[in-house]
């Protein structure tokens, strides 16, 4: 079956995004398919490679990146939301004129449109938020 | 459809409204991080959610993170997230009550 997700809180404020990872993972485990997880509003955060959390503590940003690459998953971060939050890729970062990029590899920014492909192309769209 | 509450019913009344508006029919209730104190035995939703009519599931590594592997009311069934996503794909529907 084809799952889509969608993440609308950070990481480490909420369980919203390890509740979606761990889904993800078992999903995948039991040979679904997940075509795209949306990130919207604070979500947004999870995209960020800037993000050094303390060694012994899980790595949410790298995680998804990897799930993400390893799996063919397709990360897609909200614009509108990535640019209040100050998360640009290479172009939008060129485009607004800012002097650096902080997108994590694997995940792309792209608009609303998005998750409402995800919503018609899935199976199932699941939403983990606050 | 599925419906899925991630909030302690002391602090949203997420739960209530699925139990207030689901159609019964065909429908499940899953419990995840907080909402898993919703089903902790002798609470206050314990009466509701026995009269829910439909079958209620609880994430168990969200349970056990909160201490109530012991402490579940009789009637609710343990998932984990494999489960979890057994639940999902065998309704046609899933509702995350935020």
């Amino acid at each position: 079956m084809k799952f889509s997700i969608m993440v609308s809180e950070g990481p480490y404020t909420h369980q919203a995004t390890d509740s979606a990872y761990q889904f993800a993972k078992a999903a995948l485990a039991k040979g679904h398919e997940i075509m795209r997880v949306f990130f919207y509003h604070d979500g947004v955060n999870n995209g960020t490679r800037l993000t050094v959390p303390p060694q012994d503590d899980r790595h949410i940003v790298n995680r998804w990146s990897e799930l993400g690459t390893k799996n063919n998953i397709d990360l897609v971060i909200c614009i509108a939301a990535a640019q209040r939050r100050g998360l640009l890729d290479e172009n939008e970062a060129k485009r607004q004129g800012k002097n650096a990029d902080n997108i994590a590899p694997g995940f792309r920014i792209s608009g609303l449109g998005q998750l409402v492909e995800a919503g018609i192309q899935s199976d199932r769209l699941v939403v983990f938020g606050d | 459809m599925l419906h899925i509450v991630n909030k302690s019913p002391f602090d949203t009344n997420a739960l209530a409204g699925v139990l207030r508006v689901a159609k019964k029919e065909g429908s499940a209730v899953l419990l995840i991080e907080d909402g898993v104190y919703a089903a902790a035995k002798n609470s206050a939703t314990e009466a509701s959610l026995k009269a829910a009519g439909m079958p209620v599931y609880v994430l168990q590594p969200d349970a056990d993170a909160r201490g109530l592997q012991n402490r579940l009311m009789d009637g609710v069934n343990m998932v984990d997230y494999g489960g979890f996503v057994d639940l999902v794909a065998g309704h046609d529907n899933v509702q995350s009550w935020l």
